[in-house]
């Protein structure tokens, strides 16, 4: 029988270096933080990325040239760049998806989005369930995705809420409202209150959600950061020169805006709602909710196969990436319902390798299944 | 397709806020009876299309889209075509200004019923002319409702026309005279928006959209000739509308009022408001209104006509043949 008993220091010991320590060990590990960027070409995605890291690293994916075609669906464009500041590195994945939103029929432009997220959910679940796994597993998975509004556009439109809808059942999103300088105060208060109103309406769950591990200082914060949500924001990192100040901003024949005025845009407050307070809680919340239920869903998947057919080793899709030994032909009597992942228990079965990667035909199924709700 | 139409029949006074004082050689006489002049408003929700009609016509038109219900956003936006019927004076001259307005053209998530709905109207308009030259007893009353002018409103995107409005302006170029605009035009600086018409007019090069070119003739004086190269060059027109009046230098004036600024409406060196008023409704209402009948309406009578033309002679020799 243990007992827990709560213990009052007198003395200092010193461990309270342990947020030192964590932090020296994440940083040696490495952190990865993935951004998912979704909204129309022109919305001013990348331009807003570059003013968060205050450096032009990424290239816009817009069609500038006539003789470029426009996309015909939804990509996925992916640019990874390794951060340094002071003693600390990330690895930032920016996730671009131009064409979205851009045909004559968006119909299920989504659907390359939420794919993308679950494939990353399944290559992470597949390198954690390994019986030799790596030390520290890549994490791939989008740890947030910043929804861009339209700012002339008084609520969201059709394809935003669809769009929003399914986001948030897979990762993190925050509605972000750029080029916000050609709203004036007024009409960015009412744009905000009408898009909070449909977000409220449609029950749709953004960034932050209400955690009961939140002590009252993080609630406080959340609150704080929901009223002023969707974030108001203008990019550049074109710098003026106003009265002796250096500005960072944008020059109009009417005057300049700064973006680091509060009064004229929402961006500090994004960044380092982004960046200095909730950076860690998105990894976080996107590992214990996100992929947790994920996780959940898969393996209780696994078993309930396993139950239904007692003797026979799940069986893996035709197409198979096997690194290690080569699969014999498998009888594809299965391969509709099989699940995604082919596991092999060492102790029923010597001879099928570990597990094969999902192929691609079979990862579209569950997503298919996820979407039909 | 629903159409509503929206009358007001008060004469509005000369414009107070216009400052563009270039004489123009285009005038009309038809200042008693008012010339009736039809122009469509056509781009995706935001872009100030509304406003700019309460702009145009130097008071509160319409209300412009204040947010439409949350509960209404459940319903798909089909989209809408509004009339509104607004008498103005120009320049000594009468206009019976006629603005249809699309209310959710771009908005849905399928769009692409958008193009023929308009196309059908712009064409209903023609064939309604068609059956009316053709009576024997014609309507002294009848309205010719032909378009005349369609502003497009294109996104400030600051990339390039997006597929939505290279297949509009090209599929309609042929019914109706396209004037492409950018709307909410204070979202660039002058150097974006340099850039940004430079490169929709080399797509619409590329695509040979056909857009109102501000075409002159060879018996066009010097000075026509210049006014239309200069309005060629400086298309799309950067638009940025705006009803509310503020006060500077003891001048009234209509501006969007900002943090870091104001943007005043009638401000060559802010929008090409002003540019666009004066074009439409007084250098070139002219030449719009011949384009469209002499033209186009033309062009759409010898196809339809010789279409028949062709049916009734197959009509002709598939009898011939089955009674051989």
């Amino acid at each position: 029988m243990s007992k827990q008993q709560s213990v009052k220091l007198t003395d200092y010991v010193g461990f309270d270096t342990i947020a030192a320590q964590i932090g020296k060990k994440i940083f040696k590990k490495g952190l990865n933080f993935n951004i998912m960027l979704v909204g129309e070409s022109g919305s001013g995605k990348t331009t807003l990325v570059n003013t968060i890291f205050s450096k032009n690293f990424l290239e816009s994916s817009g069609r500038k040239q006539a003789a470029e075609k426009s996309r015909k669906t939804t990509e996925i464009l992916i640019t990874t760049s390794v951060l340094t500041e002071s003693n600390a590195k990330v690895r930032l994945t920016v996730i671009d998806t131009p064409g979205f939103g851009e045909q004559i029929n968006n119909e299920n432009c989504w659907v390359p989005l939420v794919k993308y997220i679950k494939d990353q959910h399944v290559a992470y679940l597949e390198n954690e369930i390994k019986p030799e796994r790596e030390r520290v597993i890549p994490d791939t998975r989008v740890h947030v995705c910043l929804y861009f509004l339209n700012s002339g556009y008084r609520g969201l439109r059709q394809i935003d809420i669809e769009v929003l809808k399914r986001l948030c059942e897979v990762v993190n999103v925050v509605p972000v409202l750029s080029k916000a300088d050609t709203l004036t105060v007024d009409e960015k208060m009412k744009v905000k209150e009408k898009v909070r109103e449909a977000i409220e309406l449609h029950r749709i769950n953004i960034y932050p959600q209400p955690n009961p591990q939140d002590d009252q200082a993080e609630i406080e914060l959340n609150n704080k950061v929901k009223k002023v949500m969707p974030f108001a924001v203008v990019g550049s990192n074109l710098t003026y020169e106003e009265d002796g100040e250096i500005i960072k901003g944008r020059k109009n024949p009417w005057g300049i805006i700064n973006i680091e005025n509060k009064d004229h845009c929402d961006f500090v407050l994004m960044r380092d709602f982004l960046l200095r307070t909730h950076l860690i809680d998105l990894v976080e919340v996107t590992s214990y909710k996100y992929y947790e239920s994920f996780r959940t869903e898969q393996l209780q998947h696994i078993r309930d196969m396993r139950g239904a057919q007692p003797a026979q080793t799940t069986q893996q899709a035709q197409q198979t990436q096997q690194a290690q030994q080569v699969q014999p032909t498998q009888p594809t009597q299965q391969a509709q319902s099989a699940n995604p992942f082919s596991i092999a228990i060492p102790a029923q079965q010597a001879k099928s390798p570990s597990f094969t990667k999902p192929s691609v035909q079979s990862s579209r199924k569950y997503i298919s299944n996820a979407l039909s709700k | 397709m629903a159409v509503t139409t929206y009358e007001e029949s008060a004469t509005n006074s000369p414009s107070v806020y216009s400052q563009y004082v270039r004489p123009s050689s285009h005038r009309y006489k038809n200042a008693k009876k008012g010339l009736p002049f039809n122009v469509m408003l056509v781009g995706p929700s935001g872009l100030g299309r509304r406003t700019f009609l309460n702009t145009l016509c130097e008071r509160a038109i319409v209300i412009p889209d204040d947010g439409e219900n949350a509960e209404t956003t459940k319903l798909p936006e089909a989209m809408k075509i509004q009339h509104y019927t607004v008498d103005i004076e120009e320049d000594g001259m009468r206009i019976l200004l006629n603005v249809i307005d699309t209310p959710g053209f771009g908005d849905s998530i399928d769009n692409s019923d958008n193009f023929k709905e308009i196309q059908d109207y712009l064409e209903y308009q023609f064939d309604e002319v068609l059956e009316e030259e053709n009576r024997i007893k014609r309507n002294p009353k009848f309205r010719d409702g032909r378009v005349h002018a369609l502003l497009y409103f294109i996104t400030p995107t600051g990339h390039s026309l997006r597929e939505i409005d290279i297949e509009l302006m090209r599929r309609l170029g042929s019914r109706v005279n396209v004037i492409p605009i950018i709307g909410r035009a204070d979202s660039m600086t002058v150097d974006e928006l340099k850039k940004f018409k430079k490169r929709i007019m080399q797509d619409i090069d590329f695509y040979r959209i056909p857009v109102y070119m501000f075409p002159t003739v060879d018996d066009d004086d010097e000075e026509t000739i210049e006014e239309n190269n200069e309005l060629r060059a400086s298309l799309p027109f950067a638009v940025v509308g705006c009803e509310e009046v503020v006060e500077k230098d003891n001048r009234p004036v209509r501006a969007r009022l900002y943090p870091w600024g104001a943007v005043e409406v009638d401000n060559e060196e802010h929008s090409d408001f002003d540019r666009l008023r004066y074009v439409l409704l007084n250098s070139h209402i002219g030449d719009l209104r011949e384009i469209t009948q002499n033209m186009l309406y033309e062009n759409y009578r010898t196809e339809k006509l010789s279409l028949e033309d062709n049916d009734d002679e197959d009509k002709e020799t598939s009898s011939q043949a089955s009674s051989n």
